[in-house]
């Protein structure tokens, strides 16, 4: 039973990681910059058939794939955020969800008329499949990378947002753009680059098992990992999506007949207990 | 000359006439020099659109392989696309082929919801609806204008609970998605296990969108059945596969069986490895040993681009055999009831091995083949290894 629950909490920190790269590329892209990109799963996706294209086609290793997946991800960022969302910053939010599920739908259609509506399956390499046997548990050593893979973004982005002149003229650029423009920070280069960090974030997660509707598949998971967790910080929607992947999996696995609802029981007491997320950020 | 001209203008505008309201009594009691029209209405975007691209691919194949011609008809194929998910988009597109395009066959129907809102089209109409893909045991019984091509669910699940209750396998745990098919699945596999002698120990059922299995595998692994038994939509199949081997549920004894839509030809060689040695029950693979499949799956094969046909693929092809069949024998004359009638019985061997029409019920019977995932010239196929002849479907 105890063996149980420790599996339980282990997979469901490997779900909550997965979560968590998937959303995270949102709460800066929301937060930070205060756009509703509901075409974040589309950055993913991209990412994700990049990753499948040079592994399959290319013979290039996974692990190589995977920031090369965040570069083209973080590229098609700066280009859109130049040709499209600029022009939508001082937007509503309505006019910015309408443009961006636009795009959505469109990316759809495209990966479907270029790779077919099948699932491209990710082949992982040879270190990465299988269990490994620890203290009498069977741990997948795919869901270890993930977790590890977690630990490493959170640190990175932590000191890069609250440590580095650039995660200093993010903050500053948001809190109030004319006062950061007039001290000299060219604010429209740190949003194009702020953009390219948050979609490049989500091609990661996107490497991750791939078809055409992804971006709708997904939606979702990452609106309410951000809504729970509060946008535009780090620790919030690590927090939401560890809690959220732990009850997700406790609750198919111990009440399957309702395991799916659960996670959105949890979605609905966090929200009461933390309107504004579980840290929010100052304003 | 004057008046001559007059009267061959009368005469014509007579015709005309009669015409006209020929066309407007019965709209479909049409010449036997029209031309044929069929209406087939697939998912060719969307979530299910491969099963739209098999299908019309396959009644493309038939067209190509047994003449645009049928009892003096051409043969005209009107394709459109529903993109799977609104009934009452396959519902309009049937209304408008039926009034607008005068089709007399509509065929297709990718899955149960739009089969269910399209057969009072059928029935009002008096068009005959031959259902190719969609796969829940009611359908036939919505119109008497529903012949079914495909397969039925029940059909090919009951086969696999038989074997599986023969071959020392007594205690299973089933797993499929929660939906009308895969509650189907799961009743039928559990009635005819524990007739068989075997016990069901645990069914789960996994939302429709689960991106993990991870949860629901491992209270199978700690369940400890002899099997699992899996039904889940074509697409989920290389998840769960892939997860099954991941988690070790292999090594610690359990088996997984499953019906062939989660080793869906069409997908097998993606999911690869994880596959090997599966054991499925179905009415089609594409390795079926027999010279009728073999010049289908090469012909298949060749016509598009290397795409391997898979189960959806033959309800397409044997729907349009069954087409081309009744017309031959109605001569030519498209009456919906006498196309119905001349459908009811009929007999023949097709790419998947011999198959009828039941005349009571309009549904398919078949062989169901138990198949197993083998590995040949870097390809994996479902090698059939045991057969059941003539099953009927044993309703839901």
């Amino acid at each position: 039973m105890l063996g149980n629950l420790v599996g339980v909490l282990f997979d469901g920190i490997a779900y909550g990681s997965l979560l968590f790269i998937i959303s995270i590329g949102l709460s800066v892209t929301m937060g930070l910059m205060n756009f509703v990109n509901l075409a974040h799963g589309a950055f993913a996706m991209l990412g994700g058939y990049a990753c499948v294209i040079m592994m399959s086609r290319l013979g290039v290793p996974f692990l190589v794939s995977l920031p090369i997946a965040f570069m083209v991800s973080a590229a098609a960022g700066i280009v859109l955020e130049r040709l499209l969302y600029r022009r939508l910053y001082r937007a509503t939010h309505l006019d910015q969800v309408l443009f961006s599920i636009g795009l959505v739908f469109m990316s759809i259609a495209a990966t479907t008329y270029f790779f077919g509506s099948q699932q491209q399956p990710v082949q992982l390499p040879e270190f990465l499949r299988g269990q490994v046997h620890i203290l009498g548990l069977d741990l997948g050593t795919y869901r270890i990378f993930l977790i590890a893979v977690v630990l490493a973004i959170t640190l990175a982005l932590t000191w890069l947002i609250e440590r580095t002149r650039f995660g200093a003229e993010i903050r500053a650029s948001v809190d109030n753009q004319q006062a950061a423009a007039g001290l000299g920070i060219n604010v429209y280069r740190v949003f194009s680059l702020t953009f390219a960090l948050g979609s490049g974030l989500a091609g990661l997660g996107g490497g991750l098992g791939i078809d055409p509707t992804f971006p709708l598949k997904y939606m979702v998971y990452f609106l309410l990992v951000v809504a729970v967790g509060g946008a535009g910080t780090i620790k919030g929607p690590l927090l939401a999506a560890l809690i959220l992947g732990v009850f997700d999996v406790a609750g198919k696995y111990y009440v399957p007949q309702i395991g799916s609802f659960v996670i959105y029981v949890v979605m609905v007491v966090m929200l009461l207990l933390f309107p504004h997320g579980l840290v929010g950020r100052r304003a | 000359m004057k008046r001559r001209n007059s009267s061959a203008r009368r005469r014509f505008i007579t015709s005309l006439a009669a015409t006209a309201a020929a066309a407007a009594w019965s709209p479909r009691s049409a010449f036997a020099a029209d031309p044929l029209r069929i209406g087939l209405i697939l998912p060719l975007t969307g979530p299910f659109a491969s099963t739209g691209r098999q299908i019309e691919a396959a009644c493309r194949l038939y067209i190509a392989r047994n003449g645009d011609t049928v009892a003096g008809r051409k043969v005209d194929l009107m394709v459109k696309d529903d993109t799977g998910l609104a009934p009452e988009t396959t519902k309009r597109i049937a209304q408008e082929m039926v009034v607008q395009e005068h089709v007399a066959i509509l065929a297709g129907f990718g899955l149960t919801p739009l089969a269910f809102a399209t057969a009072p089209v059928a029935t009002e109409a008096k068009v005959p609806m031959i259902v190719m893909a969609a796969a829940t045991s009611v359908i036939p019984q919505r119109s008497p204008f529903i012949v079914r091509s495909g397969f039925t669910l029940p059909q090919v699940t009951a086969p696999m609970a038989e074997w599986a209750a023969k071959n020392k396998i007594k205690k299973v745990v089933t797993l499929v998605t929660d939906y009308g098919p895969g509650l189907d699945a799961e009743k039928t596999f559990v009635k005819r296990f524990a007739e068989g002698g075997g016990s069901v120990s645990d069914s789960l059922r996994t939302p429709l969108r689960s991106p993990d299995y991870a949860p629901f595998l491992q209270r199978v692994k700690d369940a400890k059945p002899d099997a699992l038994f899996v039904f889940v939509p074509s697409g989920e199949g290389t998840a769960v596969l892939k997860q099954f081997a991941e988690r070790g549920l292999r090594e610690s004894g359990i088996n997984l069986i499953c019906t062939g839509d989660v080793l869906d030809d069409d997908l097998l060689d993606t999911i690869g490895q994880p596959a090997l040695g599966i054991v499925s029950s179905h009415h089609y693979s594409a390795a079926h040993p027999s010279p009728e499949n073999k010049a289908y799956v090469d012909g298949f094969m060749k016509a598009n681009g290397g795409m391997r046909p898979n189960f959806h693929s033959v309800g397409g092809y044997d729907g349009m055999h069954l087409i081309y069949e009744a017309v031959k024998k109605t001569g030519g004359a498209a009456d919906g009831e006498k196309i119905v009638a001349a459908m009811k019985g009929m007999a023949w061997t097709s790419p998947r091995g011999p198959m009828s029409i039941d005349p009571a019920t309009r549904d398919v019977i078949q062989n169901v083949y138990i198949r197993k995932v083998e590995s040949r010239d870097g390809h994996y196929w479902n090698v059939e290894f045991d057969k059941i002849d003539n099953v009927k479907d044993p309703g839901a």
